[in-house]
């Protein structure tokens, strides 16, 4: 049987003796046909010959001849697959967009500005939390802690009076819409608080997953080497806000804070810095006036 | 490895499609992730594989259209074509690019039975 459009016997001896008419030959003694053929291509003589070959009938419709090397044999063959097309045009991430949604109208409902804190592991994101709560007073906010493991975080943040729920992702290596929205379930956030939810320690990550927050804060340490956000551009292209952590220790890291700040602004141009040390509070004050800059937008 | 929440997230679109549309096999899935969507393909072909196992695109081949990047030049003004976000401008050599779309990650087209 012809393998493309299946037109033809059914046998082996079929397809050998096609392969011999094609040569020019005739097959030396009758081979053993299984299946009814239709009657086998006259044999072309070596030299040209004066009338052209009257064309295998069977063969009329087939012109797969003009297929060589064009794809694999088979996919253009209609009634092969009963295969439909869908077109869904679906963001891969939808289901997470549409939880991230929902937090975003809630927290919009209740005026209250978040971020979302991002960062590699021990770049004091939670020090600084703490330091920006006992600085804000009586502001009224709440913090959702993502990690792995332990609630160590949580319990940091409960010492200072701050209500705070603790997210295990087990696995996982970033938050998602679903937890923060768990999450929020278990807050009782007023209306005009701010919500910090500190996203697990990691720089590829948590950049994909939209949580509903209102902007994204990269915190990046003087001691993690001024390469990072060129390194990990996703991260800091999705933040608007960067906060160079400890900078109280810039003159043991030989760094320089230029440096950190042009490949900041080189992964995004947009991106605003602020220079803080969460230790000796250095640069708080610009990153406390920030946010209240953010709470006074949505209460607006 | 966020490439597994992303098959797992494909997972969910293909089952709520699966319904939608009546059809109960996936035999292709399409899908387009822009230049800087941060998705590994080596790592998503794995996943997809693993994470498709006793759905309706168990063993649905997996084939990925690539969307590129593209970012307005703060220098010259133009919006230009790149190929990685620390690319700098074709037009004018500057380096600050404001990144403007190749993060898409949307699954296009299916091919069902």
């Amino acid at each position: 049987m012809c393998t493309v459009c299946g037109c033809g016997g059914h046998s082996v001896e079929d397809q050998f003796r096609a392969h011999l008419a094609k040569q020019g030959q005739a097959p030396a003694a009758p081979l053993a046909v299984l299946a009814p053929h239709p009657a086998p291509k006259p044999t072309a003589p070596k030299t040209p010959a004066p009338a052209p070959a009257p064309v295998d009938g069977s063969h009329a419709a087939c012109t797969h001849d003009l297929h060589f090397g064009q794809g694999p044999a088979g996919t253009e063959v209609p009634g092969m697959t009963q295969a439909r097309l869908i077109e869904i045009e679906t963001d891969i991430l939808s289901k997470n967009n549409s939880f991230a949604a929902r937090n975003r109208a809630a927290l919009a409902a209740l005026k209250a500005f978040s971020v979302n804190l991002v960062s590699s592991p021990g770049s004091g994101k939670t020090t600084l939390l703490c330091a920006t709560i006992r600085a804000l007073g009586a502001q009224p906010l709440a913090v959702i802690e993502g990690d792995q493991q332990t609630s160590n975080d949580a319990d940091r943040i409960r010492e200072t009076g701050a209500a705070a729920v603790q997210v295990n992702t087990g696995k996982g290596c970033h938050l998602d819409g679903n937890m923060v929205e768990q999450a929020l379930a278990r807050l009782d956030l007023g209306a005009g608080a701010l919500l910090f939810i500190e996203n697990v320690g990691n720089l590829v990550c948590p950049a994909a997953f939209d949580l509903g927050e209102d902007a994204k804060v990269a915190i990046l340490s003087v001691t993690e080497g001024e390469d990072k956000p060129l390194k990990y551009p996703d991260m800091f292209a999705a933040s608007r806000l960067a906060i160079l952590n400890k900078i109280d220790l810039a003159p043991f890291c030989d760094v320089n804070l230029d440096t950190y700040e042009a490949n900041l602004k080189r992964v995004n141009p947009e991106i605003e810095v602020i220079r803080v040390s969460a230790r000796t509070g250095e640069g708080m004050e610009l990153w406390l006036d920030w946010l209240r800059r953010g709470l006074a937008a949505k209460a607006a | 490895m966020h490439e597994m929440s992303i098959a797992e997230g494909i997972r969910t679109v293909l089952e709520d499609a699966a319904k939608a549309n009546d059809f109960s096999k996936i035999t292709r899935v399409r899908l387009e992730i822009g230049a800087f969507a941060g998705v590994e393909r080596a790592a998503l072909d794995f996943a997809f594989e693993v994470v498709m196992r006793g759905s309706v695109a168990e063993g649905a081949a997996l084939e990925i259209l690539d969307l590129p990047g593209r970012a307005l030049c703060y220098d010259c003004a133009v919006e230009v074509e790149i190929t990685d976000r620390l690319a700098p401008c074709p037009h004018c050599g500057g380096g600050r690019l404001l990144v403007q779309g190749g993060d898409e990650m949307r699954i296009k087209d299916l091919e069902v039975l």
